[in-house]
């Protein structure tokens, strides 16, 4: 049989000495072989502490988006939920009032907005399908919580924090979203 | 203290412990949670002493009726769901749905995008049969390799991260191409992942293929001949470890599988130890189409221009790719509406499995793990 790699070795049969009975040297080699890996690059990331920088496209859970004067962009037009594979969100609209233009960025908005964390496949088709630049999926993954129905994500959890009220909250949401330069406006 | 319970298998009348009146036979059940069968798949064992005597899967634990709910989706959406089926190969299974929606629409793909897509199936290729064989190694009771494998395989997953936004399920291909561009770092970090992995499937030969050991559970286990093979339906390296060409990637050239150059594994033993070196030798070739691709990787687009909403015209389609388990067929009847009537899909790991009896009836108990690991089985792809 032709051997698998070249790195096959002819064992030795010879009887074993003295220093060999021992096994003294062979448990310092294979202890050295530990060793050497104490100062070897390790290939786990101790992961609280320490976190893989993620990728602009990675797919997290999902963020709804305002635009630089803090106005929520959806105008509550359906089409994620319509695009949705998972059937996971669900939406009521509401007209804007007087005064609240302050609030909303469209005459049309969304009075609830939900997202059903336990069903969305993160799939980002809502991102696609969204015309207003109003949802994202976001750099934040694994949820955990006590109760089913916290995962029925409404606005308060969806919402990014306002850019001009707390403009270091909206940049950490965004994430390295921001950086995706001219996906759509 | 369990009550005394009765299950009539074959007409006799076991008692509690499965013991079979009369005919020092015995049923057991290995899974639906057992670490050996990976996943939920429940298999009825009768035996006679060590020997297997009788071997019936009992599927369905993971059915979530994907075909059933795919009807209602619309021919985006449909996609992602697939994902889920196979999910060490999503990419192959998102690959073959956008192709059979591609032939509906008659839609020319990108040659950025054929290639992307080439690329990406056979790092997932890879990707799988790491995985598996660091399940298969520990299936028999070696721990290491499992480590080493994900050790490789997690480099993959990164790069997948980077490029399709998801680690396992990528949902990556879209109907004319695929969702976003290469990340600018991908091809820097595939020619690193490829030198570092040349280096490593030495490792893996040292570490459990040379292992004496390792062959002599393997070879002469689990027999299948090339008919037998042929008349399960034996598919992907299964198959060709028995001899029988079925490389789709050959047969039914798609995308620039055609244009690359790689060879088609077969073993002709058609045991366990010949399934092993196929996966083995697989990835070798693997690892030289990306080689011939990633330096040649077309500018220009990488989605084709689509409609928003799909519809396929009246009809069937039908198309089969080679997934990491064998050929995954997608066939879709359309009415011209913008969902399909009705989606089936042929997996391989349901073929696969049923010539599992064949292969151990009249063998020992511990040889079932050693030839239920080599047919590489992902449940949910079975039930679907
Ligand atoms: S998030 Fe976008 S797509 Fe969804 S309702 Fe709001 S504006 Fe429309
Ligand atoms: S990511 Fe996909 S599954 Fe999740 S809400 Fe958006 S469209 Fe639905």
């Amino acid at each position: 049989m032709p051997t698998l790699t070249n790195r096959a070795k002819p064992v030795d049969r010879r009887p074993m000495t003295m220093m060999e009975k021992m096994y003294l040297p062979a448990i310092a080699k294979g202890m050295g072989i530990t060793l050497k890996h104490f100062f070897t690059k390790k290939v786990t990331v101790q992961y609280p502490e320490e976190k893989r920088p993620f990728s602009p496209v990675f797919r997290g859970l999902h963020i709804l988006n305002r635009d630089e004067e803090g106005r929520e962009n959806c105008t509550a037009c359906g089409l994620c939920a319509v695009a949705c594979p998972a059937e996971a969100i669900t939406m009521e609209a509401a007209e804007r009032k007087e005064g609240e233009e302050h609030l909303y960025r469209e005459e049309k908005y969304a009075a609830k907005y939900e997202i059903n964390m336990l069903r969305c496949i993160f799939c980002g088709l809502c991102e696609e399908a969204c015309p207003k630049d109003a949802i994202y999926l976001s750099e934040t993954f694994a949820p955990s919580n006590y109760k089913r129905e916290t995962f029925i994500y409404g606005k308060s959890d969806l919402l990014i924090p306002d850019p001009k009220k707390e403009p270091e909250l909206y940049q950490q949401a965004l994430g390295s979203r921001a950086k995706r330069e001219g996906k759509k406006g | 203290m369990y009550t005394e319970t009765q299950i009539v298998h074959n007409n006799t009348k076991t008692t509690v412990d499965g013991a079979l009146d009369g005919t020092g036979e015995m049923v057991i059940n290995v899974g639906p949670q057992h670490p050996a069968t990976h996943g939920v798949l429940h298999l009825v064992i009768t035996l006679n002493g060590e020997t297997i005597k009788k071997l019936e899967p009992h599927l369905g634990y993971i059915h979530r009726s994907i075909e059933k709910m795919c009807e209602s989706l619309s021919y985006r959406q449909f996609i992602y769901v697939t994902s889920r089926m196979d999910y060490l190969s999503s990419h192959i299974n998102n690959h073959a749905c956008a192709l059979t929606v591609e032939k509906g629409l008659q839609l020319e793909i990108p040659p950025r995008a054929q290639v992307i897509r080439v690329l990406m199936d056979e790092l997932t290729r890879i990707a799988s049969h790491e995985l598996w064989w660091g399940a298969m190694a520990m299936d028999l009771g070696a721990f290491t390799p499992f480590f080493y494998a994900f050790r490789e395989r997690e480099t993959i997953t990164d790069i997948m991260e980077e490029t399709c936004g998801a680690r396992l399920t990528m949902n990556y291909m879209v109907p004319g191409g695929v969702m976003y561009d290469i990340h600018p770092n991908f091809q820097r970090r595939v020619k690193d992942f490829i030198t570092l992995f040349k280096s490593k499937i030495d490792e893996y030969n040292d570490l459990v293929t040379g292992n004496i050991i390792f062959q002599n559970r393997m070879k002469g286990v689990g027999k299948l001949s090339a008919e037998d093979a042929i008349s399960f339906g034996c598919t992907g390296p299964v198959a060709r470890g028995s001899g029988v060409k079925s490389d789709i990637r050959k047969l039914f050239p798609y995308e620039v599988y055609d244009k690359v150059e790689f060879d088609e594994i077969l073993e002709t033993e058609g045991d366990s130890f010949a399934r092993y070196m196929v996966r083995i030798r697989e990835m070798h070739q693997s690892v030289r189409i990306i080689e011939q691709l990633i330096d040649n990787i077309p500018e220009g687009d990488f989605q084709a221009k689509t409609k928003a909403v799909l519809k396929l015209p009246k009809g069937e389609f039908y198309t089969r790719v080679e997934t990491a388990r064998g050929e995954l067929g997608v066939y879709i009847v359309s009415e011209g509406g913008t969902t399909p009537y009705r989606i089936k899909f042929r997996s391989p790991g349901f073929s696969n499995l049923s010539a599992l009896e064949h292969m151990v009836v009249g063998s020992k108990l511990g040889d079932l793990m050693a030839t239920m690991g080599t047919l590489d089985l992902v449940i949910p792809d079975i039930d679907r």
